[in-house]
């Protein structure tokens, strides 16, 4: 660390170089700029260039290679593999390819109730703590964001007390007369339940088949587990509280004439609220359900701390299989080449925030006449 | 009059569902095994007994965890604050030649997901020889580019006449940084800081990876396998919960004192 910081005598050695070779007058100043400006960048640039893109590009390569996890990837006996990792989990057949496609289903299914709900309660909090006349405001506030700042480890350890078999949450469900499931180490997927209730237990021949990723339909179409069900509540409580200030931030930049003036045409509470609001909060719901996509594709510390990937690997994420695939499993190709396929997701969705992201440059006006002509 | 008793009733429950975990873990890791299974609702402990922390910090390698926990985060903190103020001072203020690329690359590699990059930076880390060390620890948390655009945006508020009455006095662009600019800073200073220290406290994967060495372990790691029976112990309740709430003390101060400061900068940093 001491040896990439620069010194204030480098520095100064470099400002008083006036008499350096110069086009024009105070070509010598821009030139010590230069330098002093990448003197300032060099450390940042060191550490981001050696610990982000350096290992990008070292993972490419093991992703098509054989490195076996012994010395450097880079030695003559590491073999060239081509496309050999990668084919293995999209159509190799076997249960590498499985795996992958039951961590995709499983994280799927928690990017598609997550995204939603979390987004959903961040705006109902945002809306009912900013209401002017609330007392206590500061309190709920605080109360809802806290859960986002603390550790995911902590929480998650806390979750696993809540929702054990005789635990707090199954007590309260009790009350109501229901008699919860044994959450955290239940592997029956959700939509199996629901369809077992109505008298389908195993799979109608149609839905035997297997033709994406070596899946059959019936596993794809099992839904959460309960135990994904966990670590779903899990995220929409941890995360909601982050979102919620973010809706809060946009609904104090609408002005309170717009809501006045909807209030003197007449519109209650509900019709402002559904009509006027949300409309006007659109780029930042954007913003937030792209945010969430990409959070949402990157579970690992729960599943580490909570399941790893059991019961019956309804756990699974990719993020956790890429690990236990290379740290555990020592198959460091493919582990890697999971890592690229989730990095494909993701750089899919980024691309989409930036988009998102961009649509908050275009001023109020245009955006309601374009919201109009629609 | 009837809708707000109503939003009123809404959030009160609403707070209790949020705050209710915190309270049972504090209650639980002061109950006996028995009974954290027994009655796992009640906020007040029957047998108030201290066994849980006794076991943690007598008998375990908790205070090692710990220790470990806040050298990591202490030092990358201090790293951060200094790193990211020079980036970001450049950024804002000397117009060098490749501005515009690295803070280019900058934002390209801000999109890097963090989940994605496990494998690799523990190549790097074993080709550095750092692994199983604390610099392997510390220095790849050393990256930071959401703290860097927070010192950006901070520096780009300062009036530029303050730096040219320095540069008038004779002193180098270090010296204008150093002893005129970064004073004036302290507010974005104490933002980054909290941020550091909150995340780098927080950390999990990077730890899972960089190293092995029991003697290494932080606060994180050692929790999470101490939950996932990996260390061997059984459910163990009180204990488990124990260990969460004094990872989550430290975190949970800094809130506290700071909590309008933390709201606004993430609310800004998700922003921009």
């Amino acid at each position: 660390m001491t040896a990439t910081t620069p010194t204030p005598e480098a520095t100064s050695v470099v400002a008083p170089r006036r008499g350096a070779p110069a086009p024009r007058r105070g070509g010598g100043r821009s030139t010590s700029r230069n330098l002093a400006g990448w003197v300032f960048v060099s450390p940042m640039l060191l550490i981001l260039g050696l610990f982000l893109v350096l290992p990008i590009v070292m993972a490419a390569w093991v992703s098509i290679s054989d490195w076996g996890g012994r010395g450097s990837p880079f030695a003559s006996t590491v073999g060239f593999v081509g496309g050999e990792n990668y084919q293995k989990l999209l159509t190799g057949g076997g249960l590498a390819q499985k795996d992958f496609a039951t961590s995709l289903r499983n994280n799927a299914y928690y990017v598609l109730l997550v995204v939603p709900l979390q987004t959903a309660l961040s705006l109902g909090l945002a809306v009912l703590v900013n209401r002017r006349a609330l007392r206590g405001r500061g309190f709920f506030r605080t109360a809802f964001y806290f859960p986002s700042v603390t550790s995911s480890v902590a929480i998650t350890v806390v979750f696993l007390f809540l929702f054990t078999a005789s635990g707090a949450v199954n007590r309260v469900l009790a009350w109501v007369g229901i008699h919860g499931p044994n959450w955290v180490n239940d592997p029956r997927g959700v939509i199996h339940i629901v369809l077992g209730v109505f008298g389908v237990d195993s799979p109608p021949p149609a839905l035997q088949s297997a033709p994406l990723l070596g899946l059959p339909w019936w596993q794809w179409i099992a839904g959460p587990s309960v135990s994904m069900c966990v670590f779903i509540f899990m995220a929409i409580f941890t995360t909601s509280g982050t979102f919620m200030l973010l809706f809060i931030a946009a609904l104090q930049n609408i002005s309170g004439e717009i809501d006045e003036a909807a209030q003197v045409d007449g519109a209650n509470g509900r019709q402002r609220l559904f009509r006027v609001t949300i409309p006007m909060l659109r780029p930042t719901i954007f913003t937030v359900v792209t945010l969430g996509l990409i959070g949402t594709w990157q579970v690992f510390d729960q599943i580490y701390t909570g399941t790893q990937g059991g019961p019956a690997k309804t756990t699974l994420t990719p993020a956790f299989l890429s690990y236990q695939t290379s740290f555990i499993s020592q198959n460091w190709g493919q582990g890697a080449a999971i890592a690229f396929i989730l990095f494909a997701i993701i750089v899919a969705l980024t691309v989409l925030q930036r988009f998102a992201l961009r649509e908050r440059g275009v001023p109020r006006r245009k955006r309601f006449t374009k919201g109009d002509a629609a | 009059m009837a809708a707000t008793s109503l939003t009123y009733a809404l959030l009160v429950v609403l707070a209790i569902i949020y705050v209710f975990p915190f309270l049972i873990s504090v209650a639980t890791s002061f109950k006996p095994d028995a009974e954290a299974t027994q009655s796992p609702l009640s906020l007040i402990p029957e047998t108030f007994t201290t066994a849980a922390y006794e076991r943690l910090f007598l008998n375990s390698d908790f205070p090692l965890w710990f220790r470990n926990s806040v050298i990591v985060a202490i030092v990358v903190t201090a790293g951060r604050i200094f790193f990211n103020s020079l980036a970001g001072y450049a950024l804002a203020r000397i117009p060098f030649k490749g501005r515009g690329i690295i803070f280019g690359a900058l934002v390209a590699v801000m999109a890097v997901p963090g989940v994605v990059l496990l494998i690799p930076k523990f190549l790097v880390i074993k080709q550095l020889g750092i692994y199983n060390s604390f610099a392997g620890l510390i220095i790849p948390l050393l990256a930071d580019a959401a703290g860097i655009f927070i010192m950006k945006n901070f520096f780009e508020s300062i009036p530029p006449s303050v730096e040219e009455a320095a540069r008038l006095d004779g002193a180098g662009t270090f010296r204008t940084f150093w002893s005129v600019v970064l004073p004036m800073a302290v507010p974005a200073l104490v933002t980054i800081s909290i941020l550091s220290f909150q995340g780098s406290w927080n950390e999990l994967s990077h730890f899972i990876i960089a190293s092995q060495s029991p003697d290494l372990v932080t606060l994180t790691k050692g929790v999470a396998q101490l939950s996932s029976g990996t260390l061997g112990q059984g459910t163990q309740y009180p204990l488990k919960l124990g260990a969460a709430v004094i990872m989550t003390i430290p975190v949970a101060i800094l809130f506290f004192v700071f909590q309008k400061r933390i709201m606004n900068a993430s609310a800004g940093a998700v922003k921009e």
